[in-house]
């Protein structure tokens, strides 16, 4: 008898549950420092969503500050005098305000949620591992992501207050501390970044091997659930865009600690070189943090739809297109900042080609929800909700490559509104929609559905009044990072815009503490959760909720892609990857040699 | 032993029909990062440098380039040994490992020894990163893309000295077979590509 040829090689390195075996890690090596995917999977949800909580804690603060300027804010009292004497803001806080909430935002809450929850929690599972290619490695990733985040925190406490250069820290602003007045804080900024760099570098190397290496046999590429492979093609921007930053990073610091002359005119340096350098991290980024959302909405509008994901393999095209692209368009952040204007016109171009493989993915969502069976549970409420709200942001895109529209809109609230359009808009409704359609897998407890549409209806509706009336605010010409637009009087009659703004900005900060109490609350009261409470098709959902340590009893069989719905002729409308043709269940046993005829080769 | 413990006893082993192991693979990506890394840096150094060709000296002129091509010499020398402790515990030949092994640790640590004494040689001259104290032929930029890359480039071979030295305490502990070798394969990756970025470090901060 041959030897099958294992598309997963190394299965034999695999360390599968063992029901007979009851698992019996001491506490903190089962929860403090656990190497099990879905336990890092957890950690990274506690710590983003923490992070979360004060980056939107943050943006309360600018609004109230925008929204009734000079005014005493409430509760402001507690801060101290060098941030808000009296409860008034003071400019300088102000800035630490903005350049915090960009950072926390993009860095300690939505690209851990997408790739290190989501990424954790899903890929092992998705491609029919035991774990991770590297257990410790990826346990590291979470531990060293922690202290970056308290480091970054902890700059609040320092002399001269927290980084106020914009989280796109241009210099010579955030390399001289003259200028912005803020010293140890945006060197702790640096020092934060450059950390967390390496932990996301550790968890794109184990993404990335366990894609290439652990897939389960008959887990082709082409069978890959879509979150995987945008984490996949996510897992290579990572890889290929933090050294880009790291470098220019370590090359700020030294400037601001030994007088290293990178970036500083006087002594021959070129702020436009930081401009260059981390644009060409910081558009890879925006895909880093969109590309994940667009494999859950997948996923999730698929199961709502109880449809096939209308053309797969171009959904996979236009990921790596997306990707690609993703690479050349870095310019379009500088129009302004002085490029000849023939560069400019070809970063234009190349960034409207984005709008195809965009449009595809668009389209393809469209046509997978075009007469299906729809059931709209809150994943699905949120996943749609991501497809609109995406659309919105990808078309003021449009606006913004066009070189000629932005010299009037750069740097406006019209990019504001346009980034949170697609950040918010768009990766965090499908990190919702995520969230409440794997959190029983991962906790053994379903969300409240009436909560979570509660939560739903209002984010949706207050995100809306907070964010589209900012178009306006931006082609009104009010700036982007303005402490107090009213100096100017031609902003002044946009001021009862902005009061708009800061009412249902606040009131959407507060709807989201309906979403922390659904999960708080659940974690212990929810309904318990059944093995497949959503019918999809993927390999986690036949696993107990939440899965056993080494996930599957023995290597999984994968026989179809993870989107058959409402296969013509079959009584149920779901159809798992692992179920044989001929309706029995096979599996193969970890000497990798299948139990069962047929196994697909 | 149960048998779930006896497979992830065996992990880190290189699996027979498996075309790259887990950890080679994962070798791999990291240096593809590494390149990245790398190249930021020199693409910074080419745009400053073409922005500011004034601030440069002449090849030869403030940089002991003898030294340094001796230098260079010796990390190319580590690279074979270290191809040389690859070939003989593939061939399970457990004394050449060790002794290449540490052949290979001794002219790492001798390249960073010599690049320290370069420091300080060219900091007494007045060749500095920090800008306001630059005193040497050429500017301040000079200076710090000089000590940058180069001192990232020391760093990785001192990292690289390291992990040798935890490879040669393995080998030495009688850890690698001929059919168990994949913790020296991939240190000698990372040592390969510490090298190869070297030499493109020494021809374009030192010879162009």
């Amino acid at each position: 008898m041959t030897t099958p040829q294992l598309l997963a090689p190394n299965v034999s390195a695999q360390h599968w549950a063992d029901p007979s075996h009851p698992d019996d890690r001491p506490f903190i090596r089962k929860y403090v420092f656990s190497t099990d995917h879905k336990t890092i999977g957890n950690q990274f949800m506690f710590m983003s969503l923490f992070f979360l909580m004060i980056g939107g804690a943050l943006a309360m603060m600018i609004r109230w500050q925008l929204g009734w300027p000079g005014l005493p804010m409430p509760g402001g009292g507690v801060l101290p005098e060098t941030m808000a004497p009296g409860g008034i803001l003071l400019p300088e806080f102000y800035n630490s305000l903005v350049t915090m909430h960009g950072t926390f935002m993009i860095f300690f809450a939505i690209m851990p949620l997408l790739v290190g929850m989501f990424g954790n929690w899903l890929i092992p599972l998705h491609v029919g591992a035991s774990d991770m290619a590297f257990p410790r490695l990826n346990m590291m990733s979470f531990w060293t992501a922690v202290p970056a985040g308290f480091i970054m925190l902890a700059s609040f406490a320092v002399e001269g207050g927290a980084a106020g250069a914009g989280w796109t820290a241009y210099p010579p602003l955030s390399a001289v501390p003259e200028y912005s007045g803020v010293s140890t804080g945006q060197q702790l900024w640096c020092v934060s970044l450059v950390i967390l760099g390496f932990s996301s570098l550790m968890g794109a190397v184990n993404y990335i091997t366990t894609i290439v290496n652990m897939r389960a046999p008959g887990m082709t590429w082409l069978r890959l659930p879509l979150p995987v492979w945008a984490l996949f093609i996510t897992a290579i921007l990572i890889l290929l865009a933090m050294p880009i930053l790291a470098g220019a990073l370590i090359m700020l610091l030294f400037d601001q600690t030994i007088g290293t002359t990178f970036f500083l005119p006087e002594t021959g340096g070129q702020p436009l070189m930081w401009q260059h350098l981390f644009w060409y991290f910081g558009h890879p980024e925006v895909y880093i943090l969109i590309l994940p959302a667009m494999g859950i909405a997948s996923e999730v509008i698929a199961n709502g739809s109880r449809k096939p994901v209308f053309g797969y393999p171009a959904m996979v095209g236009a990921i790596i297109a997306i990707a690609f692209l993703g690479w050349i368009v870095w310019g379009h952040h500088m129009f302004q900042s002085g490029m000849n204007p023939l560069l400019g016109s070809s970063f234009m171009l190349s960034t409207m080609i984005i709008a195809v493989p965009s449009a595809i993915k668009v389209f393809n969502w469209l046509g997978t929800i075009w007469r299906g069976d729809i059931h709209l549970h809150t994943p699905m409420l949120n996943a749609l909700a991501f497809v609109a709200m995406f659309v919105i942001g990808g078309l003021s895109g449009v606006f913004m490559a066009s070189t000629p529209v932005d010299i009037y809109i750069h740097d406006t609230y019209f990019i504001v509104a346009h980034i949170h359009y697609v950040l918010f808009g768009g990766s965090l409704f499908a990190i919702f929609a995520g969230l409440y359609f794997w959190f029983p897998k991962f906790y053994g407890r379903m969300l409240n559905p009436t909560l979570g549409k509660i939560h739903f209806a209002l984010t949706f509706v207050f995100y809306n009044l907070v964010f589209f009336p900012m178009h306006n605010l931006g082609l009104g010409g009010m700036m982007r990072r303005i402490y107090d637009p009213n100096q100017y009087g031609f902003l002044e009659p946009l001021q009862p815009m902005n009061t708009f703004i800061s009412v249902f900005a606040l009131a959407l900060g507060a709807s989201q503490l309906v979403f922390f109490f659904n999960i708080l609350w659940s974690l212990w009261r929810g309904e318990k959760a059944p093995e497949n409470p959503w019918s999809s098709n993927s390999l986690e959902w036949d696993l107990p909720s939440p899965p056993p340590h080494g996930n599957f009893e023995a290597m999984p069989a994968v026989y179809r892609g993870p989107y058959e719905y409402s296969y013509p002729g079959r009584g149920e409308d779901f159809w798992p990857q692992s179920e044989p043709p001929n309706g029995r269940r096979a599996r193969v046993e970890t000497s990798g040699a299948p139990v069962a005829e047929g196994v697909p080769q | 032993m149960s048998q779930a413990a006896a497979i992830h006893a065996q992990a880190p082993r290189p699996m027979e029909g498996m075309k790259v192991y887990n950890v080679k693979l994962g070798m791999w990506v990291f240096l593809l990062s590494e390149v990245m890394f790398f190249s930021g840096l020199i693409g910074a150094y080419i745009i400053l440098r073409f922005a500011h060709p004034e601030h440069w000296a002449a090849p030869g002129e403030v940089l002991a380039v003898p030294l340094t091509a001796f230098n260079t010499f010796m990390l190319i020398c580590s690279s074979v040994t270290m191809v040389k402790a690859f070939a003989a515990i593939e061939h399970g030949d457990q004394a050449g490992l060790k002794k290449w092994l540490l052949a290979t640790i001794v002219l790492g640590a001798a390249f960073v020894g010599i690049q320290v004494v370069e420091y300080t040689k060219l900091i007494e001259h007045g060749f500095v990163p920090i800008a306001s104290l630059y005193a040497a032929e050429g500017g301040p930029l000079y200076g710090s893309t000089f000590y940058t890359m180069t001192g990232f480039h020391g760093v990785h071979v001192s990292i690289g000295v390291l992990c040798l030295s935890f490879t040669a305490f393995q080998a030495f502990r009688g850890r690698y077979t001929e059919e168990y070798y994949g913790g020296v394969e991939i240190i000698g990756l990372y040592w390969h590509f510490v090298d190869l970025v070297w030499i493109i470090l020494f021809t374009i901060v030192y010879l162009i």
